[in-house]
Parts: C-alpha cells; sequence; structure tokens
C-alpha cells in the first residue's frame, strides 16, 4: 500500500521516517522523496496490514497522511498500443501481453510522471483517490 | 509453376482467393515448402501503424461569395500551404498550432475532420479585381470540402534505425525518450509485417498499386522521398481519400520535446506469382537487421552502436555492453496487425483486387546528404583566443585576482601538462569566501565535471550544450584536452552584425 506523507519542516529536522520505522518496526519503502527548507512530501511503500500502525505514528509525528489507490491511468481510447512508456518507466509498470496490447501494473507505479510527459498520444494521466 | 495476375484477381472475384498476413507466411513455407506455398497462398498482406512525420493532405474549401484567393490559411490556427489556387490548400501533418505549440498541429487537424469535428478555417488575401474579399472564417466539417486528398510524401519506411544515448542526460527526440548512458533503446517498425520488407525489389510495389491508407482504400504514387532503397531503406509516397478514412489508424500524436506527427495505418497487398514472391513474402523478424544509433551524438552521421534484429527488439530487452537494457517501439504492432488482418477481409470478400505497378519503382536509389555550399558558423571564430587558466593547486585567493584581472567570470583549471581537469566561476569563489570552512585550493572549489567544445565544432551545437547545461560558458578543447579557447555567451554577440547574419 502507497502513503502520500507531507510534513513541515519549519520546527527543525526531524528524521519523521526514521522515527516511524524505529518506533513501530515496519519496513519502510521510500519510492519518492522531495525534501526542501520548508517542507517535505515523501511517497513510501508499507505492507497492507501495517496501514493502520503507520499512518497513526505519521500523524503523531505532525505530518499529513493519503492513502494513494489509483495511480496513474490510462485512457484507453487514445493509447494504440506503441509501447513507448515501456522502457522508460522506472518502476517496469508497463508491459506488452503476448497479443502486443499494452499492460499496466498500477500499484508498482510510484508517481514519477515521466510516461505522463512523453506519451505520444496523451493517454496516460494522474488520477489521485483519497 | 508460375501464377498470372488475373488469375489471381479471378480467383478474388470468385471468393476462392487464399489470403494470408506476412506474418503467416514463414510457417506456411516452412510447413509446405516454396513450391506448395506458391500453389497456396494468391497474395500476403502487409502492414505498418507508426509516427510518419512525412505526411499530409490537399483540400478544396470550395468558392466564397464574394470569393476569395486565399494567400495564407490557417486550419484551427495551424497554418495550411496556400500557394496553390484560390481555394486549394496542403496541410502537413507536423505543421504546428500558432497558439498551442505542440500540443496541437496539423496531423491534429487532420484527425479531427476524420473524427466528424468541426475545424475553423481563417484566410487571408490582398483582394483583386476577379476574386475582391481580403479575409474569410468559417466552420468547416469534412463533408462541405470538395476534396480531402492525404498525400504523404514519405511513409511506410522499409526498416528504421534503433535509438539509444550515451550522453549523460535525457534525450527528447522523434525517437522518443532516450534514458541517458544505453538506459534504453527504442525503435520504430513492423519488421516482417513492413510492406516493402516483403518485396525488397519493387517486384509488386509501385505506381498505381491498391493499398490500406488510413483505414481506406488508396493507392501507391511510386517512390517516396529519401528513398534509399539499394542501402534497405526504401520508402513510398501514397494517397487516399480522407473522408473514407477512420480514426482508428489516423492518430496524431505528439513527441516531447520535438514536436507533432501523425500515425499512419498504411498496408500493401501483395500477389504471390513465383518462387521468388514466395522468398521475399516469408521474410521473418530475425531476417531484417538495423543499427542501433547513437543520438547523444547531434551529427547527422551518428555513431553505430551495434547491430539488432526485429526479433531481438521485440523481445523487449537486448544487451549493450553487457548490460541489459529495456526496449520500446514506439510504433503499434498490433495495430499493425490489425492493418494487415483488414487489409486481407478486403481481398477476401473481393472489395479490392490486385495488380501490377505501372511504374516501377528503381530498388538500386540511394539518398544523398544535402550539398552545402555556406558552411555555418564553426567555434574556431569565434571563441576567445586569450585563455587565463589556473592550476589545481593554487590557493583561492589567486583564482580571484584572476577572476578579476582578466575580467572572466570562468577559469579553466589544469594540470601540470596543462590538461582541463575541472573549472572554477566567480560564483564558486564567492561561495567559499561566504562559507571559508576549511578550503583554501583551487581544487577544493573547481567543479571537475566540465562541459566543453571543439574548436571545430558547428556553433549552433555548442550554443545548445550552454542551454541545456544552464551555463554561460564553455572551454575550447583540443585532442589532448588541453585548453585552446574560451566560448562565452557573450562570443555569440560577434555573429550578430557579422557575415553569419548577411
Amino acid at each position: 500500500m502507497k502513503l502520500l506523507v507531507t510534513f513541515s519542516r519549519k520546527e527543525g529536522k526531524k528524521p519523521i521516517i526514521a522515527q516511524v520505522v524505529r518506533d513501530t518496526g515496519v519496513l519502510v519503502n521510500v519510492e519518492r522523496a522531495l525534501i526542501d527548507s520548508s517542507e517535505g512530501e515523501a511517497l513510501i511503500d508499507i505492507p497492507d496490514e501495517s496501514c493502520r500502525i503507520v499512518k497513526d505514528k505519521l500523524a503523531d509525528l505532525g505530518a499529513s497522511v493519503r492513502i494513494l489507490e489509483e495511480e496513474i491511468s490510462l485512457d484507453e481510447t487514445e493509447c494504440v498500443d506503441c509501447g513507448a512508456c515501456i522502457s522508460i518507466c522506472p518502476q517496469e509498470v508497463f508491459s506488452f501481453d503476448e497479443e502486443f496490447r499494452l499492460r499496466m501494473d498500477a500499484k508498482r507505479c510510484v508517481l514519477c510522471g515521466r510516461c505522463i510527459e512523453i506519451c505520444p498520444h496523451g493517454a496516460l494521466s494522474r488520477r489521485v483517490d483519497i | 509453376m508460375k501464377k498470372t495476375i488475373h488469375q489471381i484477381n479471378e480467383r478474388i472475384r470468385d471468393g476462392n482467393a487464399r489470403v494470408v498476413t506476412a506474418e503467416e507466411m514463414p510457417a506456411i513455407v516452412a510447413e509446405l515448402g516454396e513450391e506448395g506455398a506458391l500453389a497456396e497462398v494468391d497474395v500476403v498482406t502487409t502492414g505498418t501503424f507508426g509516427a510518419m512525420c512525412s505526411s499530409g493532405g490537399f483540400f478544396n474549401f470550395g468558392h466564397a461569395d464574394p470569393p476569395i484567393r486565399m494567400e495564407r490559411v490557417w486550419l484551427n490556427d495551424v497554418e495550411a500551404y496556400a500557394g496553390l489556387a484560390a481555394v486549394d490548400a496542403y496541410i502537413g501533418a507536423t505543421q504546428q498550432s500558432t497558439t498551442r505549440e505542440d500540443q496541437y498541429g496539423g496531423a491534429h487537424v487532420i484527425e479531427d475532420f476524420i473524427a466528424g469535428k468541426s475545424v475553423e478555417l481563417r484566410a487571408i488575401s490582398r483582394g483583386t479585381d476577379c476574386y475582391p474579399r481580403r479575409t474569410i472564417t468559417t466552420d468547416l466539417l469534412l463533408e462541405n470540402l470538395n476534396q480531402a486528398i492525404m498525400c504523404n510524401p514519405r511513409n511506410g519506411y522499409q526498416r528504421y534505425n534503433a535509438a539509444s544515448n550515451s550522453t549523460e542526460r535525457v534525450l527528447h527526440t522523434y525517437m522518443g525518450m532516450l534514458l541517458p548512458s544505453f538506459g534504453n533503446v527504442t525503435y520504430s517498425g513492423a519488421g516482417l509485417l513492413n510492406p516493402i520488407s516483403n518485396d525488397p525489389g519493387f517486384r509488386f510495389i509501385g505506381s498505381g498499386v491498391p493499398c490500406f491508407l488510413g483505414g481506406a482504400e488508396g493507392m501507391v504514387i511510386g517512390e517516396g522521398t529519401q528513398a534509399s532503397p539499394a542501402a534497405g531503406f526504401g520508402t513510398l509516397m501514397v494517397t487516399g481519400d480522407m473522408k473514407k478514412m477512420n480514426t482508428e489508424y489516423i492518430r496524431a500524436a505528439t513527441m516531447h520535446g520535438y514536436g507533432v506527427t501523425m500515425y499512419v495505418g498504411l498496408g500493401i497487398p501483395i500477389p504471390v506469382l513465383d518462387v521468388e514472391t514466395v522468398r521475399s513474402t516469408a521474410v521473418k523478424d530475425e531476417d531484417i537487421w538495423v543499427d542501433i544509433i547513437d543520438y547523444g551524438v547531434p551529427a547527422r552521421d551518428r555513431p553505430t552502436i551495434g547491430k539488432v534484429n526485429y526479433a531481438m527488439l521485440k523481445a523487449g530487452h537486448l544487451e549493450i555492453n553487457g548490460e541489459e537494457v529495456r526496449t520500446s517501439s514506439l510504433s503499434s504492432l498490433r495495430r499493425a496487425r490489425r492493418v494487415a488482418e483488414e487489409l486481407k477481409g478486403w481481398i477476401e470478400s473481393g472489395k479490392m483486387a490486385v495488380c501490377l505497378p505501372t511504374r516501377r519503382i528503381d530498388p538500386g536509389r540511394r539518398a544523398a546528404p544535402m550539398r552545402e555550399t555556406v558552411q555555418g558558423p564553426r567555434v574556431l571564430e569565434i571563441m576567445d583566443r586569450r585563455v587565463i587558466t589556473i592550476s589545481e593547486n593554487e590557493p583561492i585567493r589567486d583564482a580571484a585576482r584572476k577572476l578579476l584581472k582578466g575580467e572572466t567570470n570562468h577559469l579553466p583549471v589544469i594540470n601540470g601538462e596543462g590538461v582541463l581537469v575541472g573549472i572554477v566561476t566567480t560564483y564558486d569563489v564567492s561561495k567559499a569566501v561566504v562559507n571559508p570552512a576549511k578550503i583554501s585550493h583551487v581544487k577544493d572549489i573547481m567543479r571537475r565535471k566540465v562541459v566543453t567544445t571543439t574548436a571545430d565544432e558547428p556553433v549552433d551545437i555548442a550554443v545548445r550544450k550552454l542551454e541545456k547545461h544552464n551555463i554561460s560558458a564553455l572551454p575550447v578543447v583540443d585532442r589532448e584536452y588541453r585548453v585552446v579557447g574560451m566560448l562565452t555567451a557573450m562570443d555569440l554577440g560577434k555573429l550578430f552584425g557579422g557575415r553569419w547574419l548577411k
């Protein structure tokens, strides 16, 4: 399960994620992070059964947490199954099936946005459900 | 055994012609042998669906009242070429909108027309006695046009070289996004389904031959522009009626960082008359080889990294320098198969017959590069030959002094042999002054990764480096990596008012 964590750094550089890992014992996978001097945003992946405990701990530490249900959405009327997205995706979200139809494993997506930018047919977009 | 085109057309007319796609052919030949396949198969259909930039179409809008002789024409803000006659225009697929840039272009106008959408025509004229009107604006549907004739100068490339990138930055090309350090390989084309790959001698593909174009019955006009069949890169010029096309097989697209293009579905039926045709249509993906080209080198003759065939490309990954690299196709094999299947249905049902070319395409043709009579400016001509350098073991204070005295912002750093090892800018020195930690020497603050140019590099390419890396100077180095000059943004000013802008 993927959580989008946003936190303020105004009160100092608290190691929020490290703290969560230590206190909960849940192994957190940071898939994408953007942190500057005033705020941070991190996309983390955790086992589904640990969602509650991690979410609560993050909230205790002052971070706001959203569960990402859908990551990337493919418009099948625009897609022509060219495959331009396949090799540029760092997460190997896209592949061809045996009939060279484009297949998408959205669970692997970390929302880097690269495929949305380069899809020649504008068939990919970000759909974030909360 | 030989068959005639008339025998095949008779069987098509009677509804009992045996038609197969080029993908089915290798297995049939393996099973029945060449003579057996010749007796069995009458027509092989081919198909491809991919980006074909050199495409477009002629429109005739009909006369307005009072009439106008259109001198400039825009369709949804995309300019069409109007230097033809009063109300004719040619729209090119890659022409971009004046208002929406690479998000909308000629290809989108064509797709919108075919999809049944309304398109705004705007035209201007200076007015004449016979055509007094000066401006016109009107909304048009495809059915309102007298003609909408797709005419694509260069379609159906026989095969296309694959692309990769040796540099350390991402490249956005017409071959898609190329990741740094050979991070991926992109390719285009349907391999064994490609029309010309099934008839590389152009015995059956030539002027007047029927084809599938954008979902409609079209025709091969003849040799395409830039055709180089002697090198294995034949192309075709094709035409078809846009009014009968559908958007399954004509799709506008934008290659990020490159521009607008159009995906075209093209297929050609090949009559199987003799054993030679059986052999050429039994071509396999393994037989069609292309080079992997390094798009990191911004020159016409880019270096080749290796050779691959379409079977390797379609497998999804291949090896470069011992590393596994993923491949991406830019054309759609699935849709190419649909073109070949649909064309097969047309011939089986008698909707389309076959014929021999009225004029053959010369398979010995080879495309030549441009003859350039005026060479563009080279770095040598505008670079600053006054080079002030510093060695890495000198104190930062000396660097500051040299920067001040030399009235420059960039100091190339050289080692004992005079070889470039880094660069220091006024910014780096200022930063060292503000944060005076333990650092004291040039080697502590210099940047070791230096973007360089050479004296014979075209200025356009050096400028692209400045832009891409967001820097304002490039050391000019010789073969031994010794600094022979500097090219700064200021030197570019020499281009203006000089002989290059005449």
